[in-house]
This record gives C-alpha cells, sequence and structure tokens, in this order.
C-alpha cells in the first residue's frame, strides 16, 4: 500500500475539509464515502493527478450533477490549497499561477513570446498532453489576461484568447485527415476544443477565486427552488425530471398494491398450480389487481399569468401523453383548443410546445384567462364522453380576471366525471387572494399545490392510487 | 488461477487484450472495484458499453460471469433461491412411515433441495466470479433494498439455513441507464462510474479494434459522422455499438467511400427513429456534403 504510509500530515483534515466543502453544496457525502475514499487512495499511485481526481469521484459523488459541482469544487479546493501553500513557501511562478487577476506575470518575469506560446500549444493539442494543455492554458490567460478582464464572459474569453493564439482547425472544420499526418499549422477540432475547455476551466476557475462562490450550476434543484419564477427552464432538465416521473406512474401501482392486503383467490390457476403438489393447494394464486388505467381529460392554462410555470405543464402533459393511451388535452386561454393531435402527431417536446404556441388560436381578444366560458366550452365538446371512469386534471391558477368564475358549470363537469383534480401553480399561500377563485372551485375538487417535480409526485401518487 | 491486477495501467492494458478500449476512469474504477472489493454502480446513456464493461472484466481476470437481467417484477425466488417444491413433496411422500417429524424438517431443508439463482450463485462459487446486475433501474425499489445485504456483506440470510457467507469476492456491477433515480443506500455501498459517449479519438480506435478490416479512413470519416450525429437533438443518440454495426455493414457492402448515397442507405442502422431519420437526413445530410 503506498499511500498509507506515505501520507503527508494533515492530509486527512485537508480530506474532510473538501468533503465539508461539497456538502455544503448540497453532495451527500456520507462518513462510509470518506472512508471508501482513503481506501481507495491506499490502492492507487499519487503521481498522476488524474488518478487521484478520479479515485475521489468514484467514490464520493455519485451522480452526473453531483460530479459536475465535484469537478468545480475539487479545482477550487485544491488549487487554493496549492495557492495558499505556495504563498507560505514564498514559491513564486514567471506565469503568475492562472490568476488572471495578477496580470504583472507577464511583465514580471521574463518576456513571454508568443510565437513560442503558440507553438508549445499546438504540441500539447497534437499530443494530447493534458497535463502541457493545461498549464499553457494558464500561460495564455495570463498573457491575454489584461485583454480578457473587461469581458467577463467566459465564451467571449475563450474564443478571444484562441484567436489570439491562432489556432485554427483546418478549412471546413471536418474530420482529421487520418492517412497523412495533418499540415503544421492545422489541428483536429476535437484538440481545439480539449484546450478550449481547459482555457475555459481556468477561467471559470479564477473566476469561482473572484466572486468567490460557486457560479450557480445546478439545474435540477434550481428547478426545483424556482420554478414558478425563473426563467424558461431548461427543457432537458425538466424532461429528465419527468421521465423519471414517467416510471413512477407505471410502478406506483405495485407499491400500493401490496399495502392493501384484500385480494380474489384465483381458483382457476390455484387449481393448477396445486398439481405441482400432487393435488394440494399449496401456494394460492391471486388474481392481479390492476392498477388503474383512468381515462384522463387534462386542461392547461397557456395565460401569460401563468408564462412561467407553463413550460413545466407541458411537459408534465407531454409525460403523461407518452403513459396513458386514453387521454385527452386542451389548452386555454379565453377559449379552450383540442390539443391531443399535436401530441399525437409530435414527439418531440420542442416541437410540440411550438405548434401549441403558434396555431392553438386561444387567445380571443384580451389575453386574459375567461374561465367561465372555458368550461362552457369544455362541456359543449366533451359532454358525451365524460364519464365515471374518467379523471379530469385542470392546470391553472384559478385566476379570472374579475370575470364569472361559473362554478356551476364547473360543478357539472365534475359530476359527470369520475375524478377531478385541480394543480394549482402558486404557493397556498396566494390562493383565494386578489382575483384568485380557487375557494369555488376547491368545493368540487381535490387542488393541489404544484410547481415543483416532488409536489407534482405527491399528485401522480393520488392519482394512481388503485382506488378510491 | 484468476487473474490479481497490480497496478491501473495494468488493468487498462488487460481490458484492451481482450478487446475492451477502457477510458482511463474506466480502468481506475474497475482495479479500485477488485483491490477494494466493492460493488460498482455504472451508469450512463444506453449502448455506451456498460454491460460489454463487466463481460470483458471477466474474461481479464478469467471468472465466471454471473448475469442477472432485471425487470420489473423481479423477486427473491429468482434472483437469490428457491426451495425445490416438487423434490420436497417427493422426499416426504418417499418417507417410510415412523420417521420422525423433526428428522424429515430437517432434511427437506437441506441444500439438497435449495435451487441456486444467480445472486446466490455467485457468492457460493467457489472460484470467485463476476457479478453482473444489469439495468437495475428496472425493478422496483423493494429489490434494492433486498440487494443491501450482499452488496455491503456479501451473505444472503436464508431463514431455514441461516447466512450464507461468501466463500469468495465476487467482483460486482450494477449498471443503470438512469431512468430512475436509485436509493441513497444503494448507491452509497457503490463505486460510482459514469460512462458517456467516448471522445472521437477513443472511439475511432474502438471502431478499429473492432472491424480492423475496414480502413482506417473510412473509420475515422464514420466516427466524424456519429459525432455529427450525436450533437443534434434526437430522441435515441447512436451508441458505440451502433458505430461499430455500421463499420461493419459498411465492410459488407464493400464500401470504399462514405458518400452522400451510401451514408443515406446505411442510416438506419444508426437512427432509429422516424423523426430522428428526418432530422438526420435534413441537418446532417447539408453538412456531410461539405465535410466528405
Amino acid at each position: 500500500m503506498t499511500g498509507s504510509a506515505t501520507r503527508p500530515e494533515g492530509f486527512d483534515a485537508r480530506m474532510l475539509e473538501f468533503a465539508e466543502g461539497l456538502r455544503a453544496e448540497g453532495v451527500a457525502v456520507g462518513t462510509s464515502a470518506m472512508l471508501d475514499a482513503f481506501a481507495a487512495l491506499a490502492e492507487i499511485g499519487w503521481s498522476e493527478p488524474r488518478q487521484f481526481r478520479e479515485a475521489l469521484a468514484a467514490t464520493l459523488v455519485k451522480s452526473p450533477e453531483d460530479r459536475r459541482i465535484f469537478e468545480l469544487l475539487f479545482e477550487r479546493f485544491f488549487f487554493r490549497a496549492v495557492e495558499a501553500e505556495a504563498l507560505r513557501l514564498d514559491v513564486r511562478e514567471g506565469d503568475g499561477g492562472g490568476d488572471a487577476d495578477r496580470n504583472d506575470g507577464i511583465t514580471g518575469g521574463e518576456e513571454l513570446d508568443y510565437e513560442a506560446l503558440r507553438d508549445a500549444v499546438v504540441q500539447a493539442i497534437r499530443e494530447e498532453d493534458e497535463s502541457a494543455m493545461r498549464d499553457l492554458a494558464r500561460l495564455a490567460i495570463a498573457a491575454f489576461g489584461r485583454r480578457s478582464e473587461g469581458s467577463g464572459v467566459l465564451g467571449v474569453d475563450v474564443q478571444r484568447i484562441r484567436r489570439g493564439l491562432g489556432l485554427r482547425s483546418e478549412p471546413g472544420g471536418g474530420s482529421p485527415s487520418p492517412t497523412s499526418p495533418p499540415p503544421s499549422d492545422q489541428l483536429s477540432r476535437q484538440g481545439i476544443r480539449r484546450f478550449e475547455r481547459h482555457l475555459r476551466a481556468e477561467l471559470e476557475r479564477s473566476q469561482v477565486q473572484r466572486t468567490g462562490s460557486l457560479p450557480p450550476a445546478r439545474p435540477l434543484s434550481e428547478l426545483d427552488r424556482a420554478l414558478p419564477s425563473g426563467p424558461l427552464q431548461d427543457l432537458a432538465a425538466v424532461h429528465r425530471v419527468v421521465a423519471q416521473l414517467k416510471r413512477r406512474l407505471a410502478t406506483q401501482g405495485r407499491e400500493a398494491r401490496g399495502s392493501k392486503r384484500h385480494a380474489h383467490v384465483d381458483v382457476r390457476r390455484t387449481m393448477r398450480a396445486s398439481l405441482q403438489t400432487g393435488g394440494v393447494p399449496v401456494e394460492l394464486k391471486y388474481r392481479p389487481r390492476r392498477p388503474r388505467r383512468p381515462e384522463l381529460y387534462v386542461l392547461c392554462d397557456v395565460s401569460t399569468s401563468v408564462t412561467s410555470a407553463s413550460v413545466f405543464f407541458l411537459s408534465v402533459l407531454h409525460a403523461l401523453h407518452d403513459s396513458f393511451r386514453k387521454m385527452r388535452s386542451f389548452v386555454f386561454v379565453e377559449r379552450i383548443s383540442e390539443v391531443t393531435d399535436v401530441f399525437a402527431r409530435e414527439r418531440s417536446f420542442r416541437a410540440v410546445s411550438e405548434a401549441i404556441g403558434k396555431d392553438a388560436g386561444v387567445a380571443d381578444v384580451s389575453g386574459y384567462t375567461d374561465y367561465g366560458r372555458v368550461w362552457r366550452e369544455f362541456l359543449e365538446q366533451v359532454e358525451d364522453d365524460l364519464h365515471p371512469r374518467a379523471t379530469v386534471i385542470v392546470l391553472g391558477d384559478a385566476r379570472t380576471n374579475g370575470r364569472d368564475p361559473s362554478a356551476d358549470v364547473f360543478a357539472r363537469i365534475v359530476a359527470r366525471a369520475g375524478r377531478t383534480f385541480w394543480l394549482n401553480p402558486e404557493p397556498r399561500l396566494y390562493w383565494n387572494y386578489g382575483d384568485s377563485v380557487i375557494a369555488s372551485y376547491e368545493r368540487y375538487c381535490e387542488a393541489y399545490e404544484c410547481w415543483t417535480t416532488s409536489q407534482l409526485e405527491e399528485f401522480v401518487k393520488a392519482l394512481t392510487r388503485p382506488d378510491r | 488461477m484468476s487473474v490479481e491486477p497490480a497496478s491501473v495501467e495494468e488493468v487498462a492494458a488487460g481490458l484492451h487484450s481482450v478487446g475492451y478500449l477502457p477510458a482511463q476512469s474506466t480502468a481506475l474504477v474497475a482495479y479500485l472495484a477488485v483491490r477494494l472489493g466493492k460493488p460498482v454502480l455504472v451508469e450512463g446513456p444506453a449502448g455506451v458499453g456498460k454491460t460489454e464493461l463487466a463481460k470483458a472484466l471477466a474474461k481479464y481476470l478469467e471468472r465466471e460471469l454471473v448475469r442477472l437481467q432485471c425487470y420489473e417484477g423481479l423477486d427473491e425466488a429468482k434472483a437469490l433461491y428457491e426451495w425445490n417444491y416438487r423434490k420436497q413433496l417427493l422426499r416426504i411422500q418417499a418417507e417410510a412411515d415412523g420417521t420422525g417429524w423433526s428428522a424429515v424438517q430437517d432434511d427437506i431443508f437441506g441444500h439438497e433441495f435449495l435451487l441456486e439463482r444467480p445472486l446466490l450463485h455467485a457468492i457460493a462459487s467457489d472460484s470467485p466470479v463476476v457479478l453482473l446486475i444489469d439495468e437495475i433501474d428496472k425493478t422496483d425499489q423493494e429489490f434494492e433494498a433486498m440487494l443491501l445485504e450482499l452488496l455491503s456483506d456479501f451473505q444472503i440470510t436464508i431463514p431455514e439455513l441461516g447466512r450464507v457467507e461468501a466463500r469468495t469476492h465476487p467482483v460486482v456491477l450494477l449498471t443503470s441507464n438512469n431512468t430512475r433515480e436509485l436509493t441513497e443506500a444503494l448507491k452509497r455501498r457503490c463505486l460510482y462510474l459514469w460512462l458517456d459517449y467516448p471522445e472521437t479519438q477513443h472511439e475511432l480506435a474502438i471502431v478499429r479494434l473492432h472491424v480492423p478490416e475496414l480502413s482506417e479512413t473510412l473509420s475515422a470519416k464514420l466516427v466524424e459522422v456519429v459525432r455529427l450525429v450525436r450533437e443534434l437533438d434526437l430522441k435515441k443518440p447512436p451508441s458505440v455499438a451502433e458505430s461499430i454495426d455500421w463499420a461493419r455493414a459498411l465492410l459488407l457492402l464493400g464500401a470504399d467511400d462514405l458518400d452522400e448515397t451510401t451514408f443515406r442507405s446505411t442510416l438506419s442502422i444508426i437512427v432509429k427513429h422516424r423523426t430522428d431519420l428526418d432530422t438526420v437526413a435534413e441537418r446532417v445530410g447539408v453538412k456531410l456534403s461539405g465535410v466528405l
């Protein structure tokens, strides 16, 4: 065991600090994970930084999102530790240690030769020497530091430095020509991208240093926290959550079934099974309890008052369409429009939301929601189809803009349908405040506060509960 | 007897020698799994070689591969062990009169009447094995909970027999396509490995390894095109396995260049959704004429 014997003094404490840092960012690092990390570090050589990092990553973080945080934090933490140590020992580097704040790095030491720097970069990219690339990226940032100061946008800075170094991929940006070695001043796009990644990492790192905090880079928890007010959410993130949800929609029935002991014996299957045991019915076979497969009618408010939640709602709609075959969906603002066909036709979420945005034609004059009219039109369209096995779900904030809520029409819908749910994207605190009339509807249906994925899950459980 | 790797480089070389080109992190985690005896949870998109890794590891370590394919509704009887009712019943019926109850009872709950399922087999095996629990995300949470005892202590408790402890230490790999969030308890017991699509050079090496007959120029083009296709927003991006299939198909067709017509006629090998086909034909078709 190479590590345990030669582990430097105070290293364990450092590792615990690092774990604390991870925990502060919301990565669940347990004590057992730390023990694993130490055990892993005892097994690998320490000379290669990548092995060190990968070993830590494999033991401490358990999801791609956490891995991203780990990368950022790892950089910052060990970079800082090294810097602090260097300061203490008064070690000085000519290149300014990649710190964009210390621009005197280039003027202080020997003058940097741009040509030499460029050649070195080209060399490193061609040889795929990661650590050399990283060092050179720091050097380049230090060299171009003064000019990159202003922009503050990482992508812009990266491109500026790349252009400054005169790095170009071959014309057409295509594949590296594999038969002959590429001409001397041309590089594969892949290689340049890799160098750009190092540049970006170094820049991001110095930015992290400057601001002293992690950039907000956690799509999932961001999504969890800030659905109603946040900007347009990352569609991929919504989708990932919804995909998990879909899965739960499919398995929920099973879990609920286990908790209820009431079941019917399937006599035929029991008798057949008893043949194996000489006619003695040793094993009782039960009739499977099928999870309730409701016929769904979903009404989704797409007016401006719920803009921020509507992406969320549409993706819920999208997911539901994947899971339930018998389903009709409607969107509404002032009037109602059936969009079942759109979902049947388009598989990609982007296309769906575009199609709905373009030709649903639900806003009439004012663009304000008119619930009374929506109910009447809905009832007109589906009155004959509604039956006790149908479930109606309304996604909306119940803000009528002062118009007649027509709760009596809504009551008729509820009476005809089996179950009716209301998902309100507003926190319960705001319900019935201002022009919100959710109370007059809540008398007839179950209303849920729903603007995060966890709240949605709660609702899904209610929806797939085997029976009332 | 089985191989005991002494360094990460050895694992990397070993996996390479059995036809699997590991990324650096893959080799490292595989090495740690063998050395620390911890299970590994491998996640990543479909077709990046999660299952292949287990197979290659078994081959390299010269161990038997025990595979448990998970699906919804998988239960203990199919994963762990089952009592052989029929045999037990026969035993009882064949019993001579006057044998005491306890004698029979002791008898019919013995190893002879136990049907070994993959997990028990992996544990009770005389020589160490590689245990692959494939697509763990397809099972229910209850099944995950059942695995915990096995994964942390390498033992299985059979009520009638008591504890069955592992005679040898298996290398355990669990794969998941990330369709469901696995429980923290399970994740905590595992090393974690995220496998993503390989980088172009790496993928080229993989394709060359599997289809060495295809010319290097063509392989490079193929890999580049696959990368272009992956960058599009597809329902199902082409996997590594599909790149290899495509390379094999091109070889079979005797194609010596990847031009517009070849591309279109073989497109269905890497893209498998109607809408995706349209997207690719539309977007990559244009780019292709520039690239190739």
